[in-house]
């Protein structure tokens, strides 16, 4: 591929961007006084900051290229993700989890597990959570430093190094509250970065309408009906009439109710953010607040995609063709940059995706440096130390934690196989969590032993449920079948990764209601006040003004998710 | 009081809107192609100067009104 020439002023604005998060960092610095600063802002972030920081924590490099990837080769069903996914997930946890998460005043959600049910559930959250922190920040590190070396000839290398350098400086010098300063900077550089590129290519393809036009042969030459590509049910009756090979059930159960509700309402990462908030009505805004942005954000990072793959059909090879002979989806948003953007707002373009990058790194790194203190250091290695002691800890745990991604994203070059695997694991380990929460917050009966064991078998079963299905045209391996036995073959990758993820969270479900009622309760109910919903006094929000009330908010939400998801039927 | 988190996004913001004005004036000869002819520089410099003006103009306010230095709480 042509590499992209970078002029003067393109440097000049990565430059200015680069001095501003580390002037953040730096003006900050004289804040972090104690653990609770460096680790949760000292619970003083106003609703919208923590907010516009929940959505862009998540909204890393991979999510930025991979959403478009998505568009491109799926269409507008990738919004599912959100309209279906990340929103109804963002309300429920804003509603009905955080009165608490926050009001337990655990210090994180392995600490919440820890005061809800036992040790060994939190002890399982927190390693795992730590593991997996690390290293999604160092695959999403690896992504973006061979995406720029493949586009602007960088080398892997600076790129690797400069990055990390950067979020480390920043997150030691101001903490928590630092990440999520940068983190709503870079949110407004991510949106105005972008949107010139959308305003474009919709001018170019000659709107929404054109859009479609455009997008009927790349349905029919596919083998689907036209309106495939840009319709986001019509087509979801059965798996072999739309691109995902997803029919509405496993769509709507696997990623909207167990992925998305597991992602959003039980990751650090994100609700990390909310509660650094500073009050519980803060706190629960937060996710709200956040989605009402979020709900957009398909036409920011999906429709990139679909225009690209539109102008690749018509306009013949925008997208490089890969070794297996399908378009490179993953270049849809460095190739769109290039193709509209001169010089100047080109580098406000790859500023954005740089922004994209840290915030999505700066996330995880926050997460954990805050899950290996508090859940890890102080509860397994050195209980019982000075405040000093862990703020010092947090330091190096920071240090550390980049120090892992980078070996990561390393090692990802080398072992690619290994990283898939990971992944794999991660995902088997995650699928379950939902049942957890869910119980655990709203059934006081749950016991340690029932979500400990139900969390094992939970992920047990994702194990087992990849390793007897294969989707379509896959060998056995990485991708399933593992087990021997190939036993149900799946349309597509992402139909069987939606049944595995309802299977795991299934029997962890009833695991953790069988095994719960056949052990003691661990906890009285004195023991689990302000963590259980029967024995936690409901909150009255009648006083705050309706845009402020949680409720009122999340039902407006909800309705204009409806709303986007009837136009774009 | 902390930061005002809109006093850096609004100066980064405006200092991007006068980087890219300038340019854009100083190549509005340069035809655009690649952006469909439109001197997009010029343009969205204009937007972003605009958007930085707006959130310095939030930040001077409630810094002048006391008290909520960190938003709108």
């Amino acid at each position: 591929m042509q590499h992209i020439d970078l002029g003067a002023i393109d440097y000049a604005i990565l430059i200015v961007y680069f001095a501003f998060v580390l002037g953040i960092g730096w003006v900050l610095r004289r804040f972090v006084r104690s653990s609770d600063d460096f680790f949760l802002s000292g619970r003083s972030i106003p609703a919208w900051i923590a907010g516009l920081a929940f959505i862009s924590a998540n909204l890393g490099a991979q999510e930025v290229i991979g959403m478009a990837a998505s568009g491109a080769k799926y269409g507008i069903m990738t919004s599912h993700f959100y309209w279906v996914g990340a929103i109804p997930a963002m309300v429920f946890v804003g509603i009905f989890m955080m009165p608490f998460y926050y009001g337990s005043r655990a210090r994180s959600v392995p600490e919440y597990l820890k005061l809800r049910f036992d040790e060994k559930t939190r002890g399982f959250n927190a390693i795992t959570f730590a593991v997996m922190t690390v290293f999604s920040s160092g695959i999403s590190m690896y992504a973006l430093a061979k995406l720029l070396e493949l586009v602007l000839g960088w080398s892997f290398h600076t790129s690797v190094v400069l990055s990390a350098v950067i979020v480390l400086i920043y997150i030691l010098l101001g903490g928590l509250t630092s990440a999520i300063y940068n983190e709503v900077l870079q949110f407004f550089l991510i949106v105005l970065g972008f949107l010139p590129l959308v305003l474009l290519g919709l001018k170019d393809v000659g709107g929404w309408n054109g859009l479609v036009d455009k997008l009927q042969p790349v349905a029919t030459d596919a083998g689907f009906a036209p309106g495939a590509w840009t319709d986001s049910w019509q087509h979801m009756g059965s798996p072999t009439a739309n691109p995902m090979g997803v029919e509405w059930f496993g769509m709507v159960m696997g990623l909207g109710f167990v992925l998305s509700f597991g992602y959003w309402c039980t990751d650090f990462l994100v609700v990390q953010r909310a509660m650094a908030a500073n009050s519980m009505a803060a706190a629960r805004r937060t996710p709200l607040i956040a989605a009402l942005p979020k709900m957009l954000f398909p036409a920011l990072v999906i429709l990139p995609g679909m225009i690209a793959i539109a102008l690749h059909g018509t306009g013949g090879g925008l997208l490089p063709i890969g070794s297996d002979g399908t378009p490179n989806y993953n270049l849809a948003v460095p190739v769109m940059l290039a193709h509209y953007f001169p010089s100047g707002i080109l580098g406000l373009g790859l500023t954005a995706l740089m922004a994209s990058f840290m915030s999505g790194m700066a996330g995880n790194v926050t997460a954990f440096n805050t899950v290996w203190t508090y859940d890890i250091y102080q509860s397994y290695v050195r209980p019982g130390q000075s405040d000093r002691h862990y703020l010092r800890m947090g330091h190096l745990a920071t240090v550390f934690g980049i120090l892992a991604s980078v070996a990561a994203a390393y090692a990802a070059t080398r072992f690619n196989n290994i990283m898939d695997m990971l992944q794999l694991v991660f995902a088997f380990v995650n699928a379950p969590l939902f049942a957890t929460f869910l119980l655990g917050m709203f059934w006081r009966r749950a016991t340690g032993h029932g979500a400990f064991s139900g969390l094992l078998l939970g992920t047990a079963a994702a194990a087992i449920h990849h390793g007897l299905a294969l989707p379509q045209g896959a060998v056995p391996g990485l991708k399933g079948g593992f087990l021997g036995a190939v036993l149900h073959t799946y349309p597509s990758e992402m139909a069987q990764n939606f049944w595995t993820a309802i299977y795991a969270w299934t029997t962890c479900f009833v695991a953790t209601i069988v095994i719960s009622l056949l052990t003691r309760r661990n906890k009285s109910d004195d023991d689990l006040r302000g963590l259980v919903y029967a024995l936690t006094p409901r909150l009255k929000d009648r006083e705050l003004p309706w845009y402020k009330q949680p409720a009122t908010l999340g039902v407006v939400v909800l309705g204009l998710t409806v709303v986007l998801n009837v136009i774009f039927w | 009081m902390k930061l005002d988190v809109r006093l850096p996004i609004g100066m980064m913001f405006a200092l991007f809107g006068v980087m890219l004005v300038l340019y854009g004036l100083a190549t509005r000869d340069a035809g655009y192609q690649r952006s469909l002819g439109i001197n997009v520089n010029l343009w969205w410099g204009l937007v972003l100067l605009a958007f930085g003006l707006v959130m310095l103009a939030f930040a001077i306010r409630a810094r002048r009104a006391g008290g909520g230095a960190t938003g709108s709480e």
